[in-house]
């Protein structure tokens, strides 16, 4: 009897240690997390992309194209920034950016575009079709805009999507957020385990 | 008397702080929208602009009670799942959205109140949403 009380004592535990810290978070939460949609994508590394191969990090997601004129330059740089604020626990961290334009981003082109922000970033392409599915799997809109000048530009689902160490969907950050805000809730999620 | 009583009422409504029970804005899906949608009906729940308040409602939660995944606004969340959103800074903020036939979503969060005039005029912006939400529910 006395054994059965104190495990249902110990039960609430785990739910109310992690309820505080979720709640803190600058990004938006999805409560309860469920497994993010998986993705097999061609990894700019060479190997396929997939979220099963980070398991044990923790994965933030983007979405963008490497012609983008603003939001993505400013997104990664923000990354690039939080990695570095982390210190060791960087290593716990990997961004994986994924094209919303498969025409003009092939691997060879993901690979020195995000080598410019940081060498261990990933990026992910594939055929058009492919690569829409993950989209909607996300929620994700991508939508190309013919340019005055010529070309076209894509405006595309700015936010940058935190996938936890079990693979599971926690947050999803808005764009504009700094640095420091990422690092904010990467402390607190891995601290979490 | 009366005018006593008016300017008690206009003190009030400017000076005494703001408190509300919660600081989330609620939206949610009822069960059976998707088979409703199926079924030809045209279901809006969310707007395409939300007004928040800094440090009032200044926490969007959109929550899925039906039975199949839904986008909403910018997120896809699952049966039974809630997205809980934050805002600490008072700015427009715009989403890409496919379940608004703008494409687009916003969230207008305005600054906090300061007694006086801008307290009361959300006092009273309040009062008369709450009149329509009412009306539109009777």
């Amino acid at each position: 009897m006395r054994r059965r009380a104190l495990l249902l004592a110990a039960l609430p535990l785990p739910a109310l240690a992690a309820a505080p810290s979720a709640a803190r978070l600058k990004a938006g939460v999805f409560e309860p997390a469920q497994p993010a949609p998986e993705i097999a994508l061609k990894g700019s590394d060479g190997s396929e992309l997939k979220l099963a191969r980070f398991k044990g990090k923790f994965v933030l997601l983007v979405f963008g194209f490497t012609n983008c004129p603003e939001v993505c330059p400013t997104t990664l740089a923000t990354l690039t920034q939080a990695r570095k604020e982390l210190g060791a626990d960087a290593s716990d961290v990997q961004v994986v950016f994924l094209t919303v334009d498969p025409e003009r981003d092939d691997l060879a082109r993901l690979r020195t575009y995000l080598a410019a922000f940081d060498s261990s970033f990933v990026g992910g392409t594939d055929t058009p079709e492919r690569l829409a599915a993950v989209q909607k799997r996300y929620g994700v809109v991508a939508t190309k805009v013919p340019m005055p000048g010529g070309g076209y530009a894509v405006n595309h689902t700015s936010s940058v999507y935190l996938i936890d160490r079990a693979g599971r969907l926690r947050a999803m950050m808005p764009y504009g957020h700094e640095a420091k805000d990422f690092v904010h809730d990467l402390k607190l999620l891995l601290a979490a385990k | 008397m009366p005018v006593a009583a008016v300017a008690a009422g206009v003190a009030w409504a400017g000076f005494c702080p703001i408190e509300l029970a919660t600081r989330d804005e609620l939206f949610e899906i009822p069960p059976g929208t998707y088979a409703r949608r199926m079924a030809g009906d045209k279901v809006e729940i969310l707007p395409d602009r939300i007004d928040l308040t800094l440090a009032l409602n200044d926490v969007l939660l959109l929550r899925n009670r039906d039975e199949v995944p839904q986008q909403f606004g910018p997120v896809v969340i699952m049966p039974g799942q809630s997205f809980r959103l934050p805002f600490e800074v008072a700015s427009t903020y715009s989403f890409a959205c496919s379940a608004h036939a703008s494409g687009q979503f916003a969230v207008v969060v305005a600054p906090t109140p300061e007694p006086g005039w801008q307290r009361m005029r959300w006092r009273w912006k309040q009062w008369s949403k709450r009149s329509i939400d009412r009306k539109a529910t009777s």
